[in-house]
């Protein structure tokens, strides 16, 4: 009776191969330990799940609905389909989606060539967008004294909120409005470099997907991200 | 004791009454009270002077809104009592008003009652709307209010609560029909305690404002539902969720609780038993998506109120990460008369898989605006040409469900009104907004608003929905303005199903039932405003005098 309860393992098909998965695992991180590649862009290992990019969705037999993989966790007897001809479309119309929202022109852009959007649309085999640009106008932040942020850039996957709540712990950032005005903002929506809450710590920069985030005076060659760090403070948070 | 408590207040409710022969009854529910009904109600006390045998009260919506402000007047000095109902009152008629007491009521202002708007409906949820006044206690409970409540709590244990909505075959009013009983049962089965009650009132579809009127009519009722509720499921906190944008309501709830609490019916021991249950108020900042159920639950909590994915559902994991009941207004005020008159009665009520009534509002092109409350199965040519008052063929669609739904076409008007039946056209019941359409109405346009609707409250959090929304509003934009090719119909088709297949929230993933609805059945409608969209695919004259839209 009062011995530490286990987790249950349970057995599942994932894109045709039995496996067995550990109870409370999401389908995203089974599919990772089985090396089979499911796109993410609000997902990053140590940050709460999002589910916001909808790029992770998967199929499962027995339901008509599409499940983020990144928090749908497993069940026995599950079977989970990770590609297929009707889910390439939908990612590849995502992915078109996030590219039309607002800026993205990679060739000016300091984040060419280690840009977590711009290798999936080069894995997905993106060559076109098929939507209208919608290019608002939207401002650059430049008033830290490292970093600097460019809301053109953004694709509003949080991971910079997140991680500065969750890990830093200073709830500097945040966002601001609805729908597609909604906006990543600083304290009560004031310059970044005026922030009180701000340590300056970087963080964000490193998380951040896309040349939203950057550093000061980095050229593009040099605007290498570093994220390694991230699951092990994690880690230290949950001992 | 509680019960004796009751019957005192009952008495003296009763011999107030008797010693007036007339109680004129003036509507101050928000609609009235838009066309200053409170100066009616002011003017109508003035007016009494030594007319002894007469009492004036604000009570709430009688339903008929379009011809507010509305005073009914009831008598009881010959053997049949008997009411008047005036309309468009105003201010200056109320001596008139007041000489006609025991006369022959004022013509110029009487009401015809013998027609179908008040007599083809069946009154549950409104049963006290219109009769009692919505701010004492007194008249609720003379009206046999909290009796299900203390019965509940003296006779019956939570299962037996539990197995009587679950007789009743009651679903929820907020739009999804979930079976009521089968999400208390769940959220009853969770280990607790810490469980809480939340009532949704964040009514927030266009055209809608039924939750408003219960709440504002009679906020006792969804109190009494919410805390057998909570009897029910074991949960002794409750919440309910109003939108900042309806003061009145908001005020009306603070007195209920007030009373409430201060009489024992709800707070500490409720009516002299172990059971504790609190209620808050809490209130909403205007999103539509903080009515979606975990929006919402973040919201209390104080974080931004946008969805998460469920599984987990709230029942599991809620408000605080608790097991949390959440149903909507309509749904807690169906409640106490369950429980008073029995699961069985109520399912005598509606169809087999729909029980019960129904509130709508009908707004749009109808001449009987207002609130009604119908059984279910009853058909949409019944309500909206024999009660709504609509000329038949003078109607082309009606718009169910808000955003979420979608348009029925005048030919479809004998389909019952049901949960399966709606759906099964493309619409949903949704919340209970009917908006009747004329022939001069666009569908292209009707879709268009929604989606533009649905575009302004997205929250933004999935990439589906927010950047989806927008250009599916800039297609259906450019199809109404008529610069749009067939290929911009396609694109259209194409981001519908994306949309609706991977949006996080019922909000994205419904946002394109307007849309697919209007092209099921007015496709001919798009297609007239397409440049190539003759039926042989030739382009239409328009194109050759229009200049190719300039590229952005
Ligand atoms: C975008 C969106 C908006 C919603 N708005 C409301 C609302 O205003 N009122 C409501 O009762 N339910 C609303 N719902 C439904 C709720 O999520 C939930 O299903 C409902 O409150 C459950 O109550 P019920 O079982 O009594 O219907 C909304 C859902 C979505 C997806
Ligand atoms: S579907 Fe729309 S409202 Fe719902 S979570 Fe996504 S962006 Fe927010």
């Amino acid at each position: 009776m009062n011995q530490p309860t286990q987790a249950r393992i349970f057995t599942l098909k994932i894109d045709g191969v039995d496996v067995a998965a550990r109870e409370h695992e999401t389908i995203l991180e089974l599919a990772q330990e089985n090396n089979i590649f499911i796109p993410t862009l609000c997902h990053l290992e140590g940050l709460t799940e999002f589910g916001g990019c909808r790029l992770c969705v998967v199929e499962v037999q027995g339901s008509n609905r599409l499940f983020p993989a990144c928090m749908t966790t497993v069940t026995e007897g599950m079977e989970v389909t990770t590609d297929s001809e009707r889910l390439r479309v939908y990612r590849y119309m995502i992915l078109g989606m996030l590219f039309s929202e607002r800026n993205h022109v990679c060739s000016v852009c300091v984040s060419n060539g280690h840009c977590d959007l711009q290798f999936l649309a080069a894995k997905l085999g993106m060559t076109r967008v098929e939507m209208p640009y919608l290019h608002p106008s939207m401002v650059v932040d430049a008033s830290h004294q490292h970093f600097i942020m460019d809301h053109n850039r953004c694709i509003l996957c949080q991971r910079c909120v997140r991680v500065c709540g969750e890990i830093e712990g200073a709830f500097t950032k945040g966002v601001m409005g609805r729908g597609a005005s909604s906006r990543i903002i600083h304290d009560l929506n004031g310059a970044w470099g005026d922030s009180k809450t701000c340590t300056s710590c970087g963080k964000c920069v490193n998380v951040c997907p896309t040349g939203a985030l950057a550093e000061k005076g980095k050229s593009a060659g040099e605007m290498v991200k570093r994220r390694d760090w991230l699951p092990y403070l994690r880690s230290m948070q949950e001992d | 004791m509680m019960i004796e408590k009751f019957a005192a207040i009952t008495a003296e409710e009763r011999q107030a009454e008797n010693e007036h022969d007339h109680t004129i009854k003036v509507c101050v529910a928000a609609g009235c009270l838009s066309s200053q009904s409170n100066e009616v109600l002011t003017a109508l006390k003035n007016g009494l002077g030594e007319h002894r045998g007469c009492h004036v009260k604000g009570v709430g919506c009688m339903g008929l809104c379009s011809q507010g402000p509305l005073v009914a007047v009831a008598t009881k000095t010959n053997a049949t009592p008997q009411t008047v109902m005036y309309q468009n009152v105003k201010a200056e008629d109320a001596t008139e008003i007041v000489q006609a007491l025991g006369k022959e009521p004022v013509a110029r202002l009487a009401l015809n009652t013998d027609v179908p708007f008040f007599q083809r409906q069946t009154k549950i949820v409104l049963e006290n709307c219109g009769a009692i006044d919505p701010e004492r206690i007194e008249e609720y409970i003379a009206a046999g209010g909290y009796q299900g409540l203390l019965t509940t709590l003296t006779e019956s244990s939570p299962s037996e609560v539990i197995d009587e909505i679950v007789r009743s075959g009651l679903r929820g009013r907020g739009g999804g029909g979930y079976p009521t009983g089968l999400k208390w049962t769940t959220v009853a089965k969770m280990d607790g305690p810490g469980k809480y009650v939340i009532c949704n009132a964040d009514e927030g579809d266009p055209g809608a404002f039924m939750d408003r009127s219960v709440l504002e009519s009679d906020p006792h009722r969804v109190l009494e539902g919410m805390a057998i509720a909570g009897y029910a499921v074991g949960a002794s906190e409750g919440y309910i969720y109003v939108r900042g944008e309806y003061p009145l309501a908001v005020e009306r709830l603070k007195i209920a609780i007030r009373q409430a609490n201060r009489l024992g019916v709800l707070g500490s021991k409720v009516c002299g038993t172990t059971f504790d249950f609190n209620v808050h108020i809490r209130l909403g900042a205007g999103a539509f998506v903080c009515g979606e159920e975990t929006a919402l639950i973040a919201s209390i909590e104080g974080k931004r109120g946008t969805p998460r994915p469920r599984p987990p559902y709230p029942a599991e994991h809620g408000l605080w990460g608790k097991p949390t009941l959440i149903n909507n207004v309509e749904t807690f005020a169906n409640v106490p008369a369950i429980i008073r008159k029995g699961g069985a009665w109520y399912a005598t009520i509606g169809t087999a898989k729909s029980k019960g009534t129904k509130v709508f509002a009908l707004a749009g092109s109808i001449q009987n605006t207002g609130l009604i409350e119908v059984p279910m199965g009853m058909s949409l040519s019944e309500i909206i040409h024999e009660i709504g008052g609509v000329p038949i063929g003078k109607c082309k669609a009606v718009q169910t469900g808000g955003p979420s739904g979608g348009c029925i076409p005048a030919a479809y008007f004998d389909t019952p009104v049901d949960y399966e039946s709606l759906k099964a056209l493309g619409s949903i019941m949704g919340s209970g907004g009917m908006i009747i359409m004329d022939e001069s109405s666009s569908m292209v346009d009707v879709a268009r608003y929604f989606m533009e609707f649905c575009m302004s409250e997205s929250c933004g959090k999935c990439v589906t929905c927010r950047v989806g929304t927008v250009h599916m509003y800039n297609l259906l934009d450019k199809i109404y303005q008529g610069k749009a090719w067939r290929r911009d119909l396609n694109t259209l088709e194409k981001l519908c199903d994306l949309v609706m297949n991977t949006s996080l929230c019922g909000l994205g993933q419904t946002a394109p039932n307007p849309v697919l609805s209007t092209l099921r059945y007015f496709r001919h409608e798009y297609l007239n405003k397409l440049l190539d969209g003759a039926e042989d695919g030739r382009m239409a004259t328009a194109a050759t005098t229009q200049p190719l839209e300039a590229r952005p």
